[in-house]
């Protein structure tokens, strides 16, 4: 049933969720560390273990595959709840400090990837 | 008369699915009838949503974009980080553990490089603007990182709330950055590989610019650039008011 792949992706969330907070806490900031990251391993952990035990039927698979296409539609609607006009108003320097030093980022990908390939 | 406004509040989430879809739809075929598919349509579609976002602010001065105009508040969900977070985790399905634990110390690296490559570059510009106090050259730092480092250090470390704007809107005018230039500059830095976005989720930060930016850029590295960035507000709410608060403040002084 497509509501079990709906389910086990909340599941998957949650617990990551729940980690990347509590090792927020445990490092004492006021941000959650990794929570993503850590739901994203769970679900791969998961959807890797019931496969290869054939449990994971066609229907369960959909509804996660669902969300995953969802994905970009969401990232629409993201893009259209940004708060774009009040950075515009915060003036030149905002501006600059937000792409100067992500353009430097941009310079770095090629030297880190380099450094991947040996 | 007041029937449709009331439809459209009350079904909000439904409307803001009808309004994705359209808007996606004509970015389609600019992409492929007047751009001849040089530009993906994701992308014309996601600068379209910004471009929604700066006017809905400037007809309504909310916060929240075109989710401020009536009948439009259905994008505050569908754009939530809840959503975007459950859909981001949903790609990482038919992704490889083994390919992303090739990356891990690189990925580590690129995560610290990218909130020091932030940071003092970013103080740097607030300088040059006239700033001189520690504070608040960190905040602005801080700001470069991601729109959540800039107020979360700059709360911590007692800055003035114009500061902290000033920081916000920089993590923002980031995220933009990354969303559009993303797909435009992939194939000069190499960007094609799930090692490559894991760097690059690392050294972006921004989880809004960088999921968005791969989605324009190609949808199968999504999930390889969130599993690094998604680490990069902590690891820069961490790092901007310890470490780096305090090397400003040893150069700059009180």
């Amino acid at each position: 049933m497509v509501i079990y792949g709906v389910g086990l992706l909340a599941f998957c969330f949650l617990v990551g969720q729940f980690i990347g907070e509590s090792l927020g806490r445990f490092l004492g900031i006021e941000a959650n560390v990794g929570g993503v990251g850590f739901s994203m391993i769970l679900l791969m952990i998961c959807t890797d273990g019931l496969q290869k035990r054939g449990l994971l039927p066609v229907p369960t698979e959909q509804g996660i595959l669902f969300w995953s296409t969802m994905y970009i539609p969401i990232i629409i609607a993201m893009s259209a709840t940004q708060n774009v006009f009040a950075a515009f108003s915060q003036g030149f320097m905002a501006l600059l400090v937000g792409i100067l030093p992500t353009l430097l980022l941009f310079l770095c990908i090629p030297v880190i990837i380099r450094l991947l390939s040996k | 008369m007041e029937i449709l406004p009331k439809l459209l509040s009350v079904n909000a989430l439904i409307v803001a699915f009808l309004v994705v879809a359209v808007v996606t739809w004509i970015s389609s075929v600019i992409s492929v009838k007047i751009l001849k598919g040089r530009v993906p349509g994701a992308a014309i579609a996601i600068i379209a949503g910004l471009i929604l976002a700066f006017f809905g602010g400037k007809w309504t001065g909310g916060n929240k974009g075109i989710s401020d105009v009536s009948g439009l508040a259905g994008f505050a969900l569908l754009g939530s980080g809840m959503l975007r977070d459950f859909a981001v985790v949903a790609t990482a399905m038919g992704s490889s553990l083994s390919e992303m634990k090739k990356t891990g110390w690189i990925s580590a690296i690129s995560l610290l490089m990218g909130v020091f490559i932030s940071f003092f570059p970013a103080v740097i510009i607030a300088f040059a603007f006239g700033y001189r106090d520690a504070v608040s050259l960190s905040t602005i730092g801080a700001g470069a990182c991601t729109f959540i480092v800039g107020p979360v250090t700059g709360a911590a470390i007692g800055a003035d709330s114009s500061v902290i704007a000033i920081s916000i809107a920089a993590g923002v005018f980031k995220s933009v950055f990354v969303t559009i230039f993303t797909a435009p500059l992939a194939k000069y830095i190499g960007l094609n590989n799930p090692q490559a976005a894991m760097a690059y989720g690392g050294l972006m930060g921004t989880t809004s610019g960088v999921t968005a930016g791969l989605a324009a850029t190609d949808p199968k590295l999504v999930p390889y650039g969130a599993m690094t960035s998604t680490f990069a507000t902590g690891v820069g709410c961490l790092l901007c008011p310890s470490i780096c608060f305090f090397m400003v403040k040893f150069i700059f002084g009180q």
